[in-house]
């Protein structure tokens, strides 16, 4: 079995927590299992994904007490950096500008990037749509003019104007 | 009655049969999305939740006729036992049948699209098909989205993505699933060296139900890991390629076990299918492991006259929610193992005898 945190090292820390007949299981390799924090093996102590990943989010027991110190809170749905430690599930949209330095790190780890290549909805994605389509068609344009198809180029060039005053 | 009970009971998506459906058992893809400005559903309040369902159901409204008709339905109205088999049958979640607060799932009439309502995230929309049909399901789960956002304003960061209430959702907030039978690799011992070497392509390997479930009956669900980073088709190529290499291994692994030892998995099949025709107690994941051979069998032409949709059934039917549904009482678990035992047989004598 795989560490369930990395996917790379295979798990050599095994978690078995049993409260009210519900089983939660954590599978991790070493080195997660030691970055994580969470293992003083204290019987009160709940490890959980959630856990995990405020543990993934610093790190650092001592960041949690400074950032609370700071008061770190969202000033659409309230959560403090404490209740998203608690929790490891954010409140709303608007937490992710909030936490956003702090969340960087965790995302790399969770994820491996921290940029979203995926879909943009048509009315919420605002201007990335456009901004989007303005670097394809740059990428295409380069490719035009590297082939010298330059009435082609011209007429991208073009687009590229239109879309940017969009923009504007 | 039971034939009336097996034909309602198990998901009607699955009744069809898809691309390697021998192997691929179902295909599905679920989107996590979130309305701009409202708290996300552990923070929310009954208005809020409210204004999700109803806007949700508003834009469905338009899509009836070509997308299919969406039944609304509230948590709240139905007992345990029927979230329950719901959740069995793979059509909510465990965690939308413990909410209560203004939860509810819209589901399609033939079952292959439910769009979960407030549950970790305000709109999960999930769609399913039978066979290895990733691109379809994707197809029409992009399509909802689309149509749901036209009268939604999605909570979405130009950096960030789709932003969800759990980071490990955030970017596309899609979640690319495929359900394997893998008998043949499991019994040439070949399973646990490629499943590791799944891990480390970014693709996450469960048993029959999803997180901290363990592998019963050769079933495995693969799923993509991360949710940043990669467009959705990238995601999506990403696991059909690995399942379909899964899926030639798996067969190349059947056809080495026929060749070199026919009489012997013949009999395995074979002594499996006896104990689940005979059986008079039996737990579930016995079934499931019998279930498995037995299918095995069938799949290799080795049992003949038996039904093949059998452990596509059965992995339902045979739930601790399914079964007390059947005998419309609540069961302890052994009165299950001994209903379980019974439906089995009668299941087997309706497929092998064609009574009804």
């Amino acid at each position: 079995m795989m560490c369930q945190n990395c996917s790379k090292r295979p798990a050599t820390v095994h978690w078995t927590k049993i409260i009210n007949n519900e089983k939660t299981e954590v599978h991790l390799c070493e080195v997660c299992a030691k970055e994580s924090n969470q293992f003083d093996f204290d019987i009160d102590s709940s490890f959980s994904l959630q856990n995990f990943l405020t543990g993934l989010m610093g790190g650092d027991p001592e960041d949690l007490r400074i950032s609370d110190q700071k008061k770190v809170q969202c000033d659409t749905c309230g959560l403090t950096h404490q209740q998203f430690a608690k929790m490891g599930r954010f409140g709303c949209g608007k937490c992710y500008e909030v936490f956003g330095e702090q969340l960087k790190p965790m995302l790399k780890r969770i994820h491996g990037s921290t940029s979203h290549s995926g879909k943009v909805p048509k009315r919420a994605g605002g201007t990335l749509r456009i901004k989007r389509r303005i670097s394809e068609l740059k990428e295409s344009l380069q490719r035009c003019i590297y082939r010298e198809e330059f009435e082609k180029a011209a007429e991208i060039r073009d687009e590229i104007k239109k879309l940017e005053e969009e923009l504007e | 009655m039971l034939n009336e009970y097996l034909k309602n009971a198990s998901a009607k998506w699955m009744k069809g049969e898809g691309p390697y459906h021998n192997i691929v058992l179902s295909s599905r893809i679920r989107f996590a999305r979130n309305l701009k400005n409202i708290p996300f559903p552990s923070l929310a309040g009954d208005e809020d939740t409210e204004k999700v369902v109803n806007t949700t159901k508003d834009s469905l409204k338009r899509a009836e006729t070509g997308l299919g008709k969406h039944q609304l339905t509230w948590m709240k109205d139905l007992d345990n036992l029927e979230k329950q088999v719901m959740v069995e049958k793979h059509l909510i979640s465990p965690l939308l049948a413990k909410e209560d607060r203004n939860s509810a799932v819209m589901l399609r009439e033939d079952e292959a699209v439910s769009i979960m309502l407030n549950e970790e995230d305000h709109i999960r929309i999930q769609c399913l098909f039978p066979g290895l049909q990733l691109e379809k399901a994707y197809e029409l789960a992009d399509q909802l989205d689309d149509l749901i956002e036209e009268s939604a304003d999605y909570a979405f960061d130009e950096e960030l993505g789709f932003l969800t209430a759990c980071p490990t959702n955030v970017g596309t907030g899609m979640r690319a699933s495929v359900m394997l039978h893998l008998p043949g690799l499991a019994l040439s011992k070949q399973i646990n060296r490629i499943l590791s070497a799944i891990g480390q392509v970014g693709l996450a390997v469960r048993g029959l139900y999803g997180e901290e479930s363990e592998v019963v009956g050769n079933i495995f669900q693969i799923s993509n890991q991360i949710t940043l980073g990669q467009s959705e088709k990238d995601m999506i190529k990403n696991l059909l390629g690995v399942t379909k290499q899964l899926v030639e291994q798996e067969e190349q692994a059947r056809q080495n076990l026929l060749n070199e030892s026919k009489i012997r998995l013949a009999d395995k099949s074979g002594r499996a299918f006896g104990k689940l025709s005979n059986a008079r107690i039996i737990s579930s994941k016995e079934a499931l492991e019998l279930l498995s051979q037995v299918r095995l069998g069938v799949d290799l032409g080795l049992l003949e006259n038996v039904d093949p949709t059998i452990l596509d059934d059965l992995m339902v039917l045979i739930r601790p929610a399914n079964l007390q549904k059947y005998a419309r009482k609540d069961l302890n678990p052994q009165d299950r193992d001994i209903k379980r035992a019974e439906i089995i047989r009668k299941r087997i004598d309706l497929s092998t005898n064609k009574e009804g």
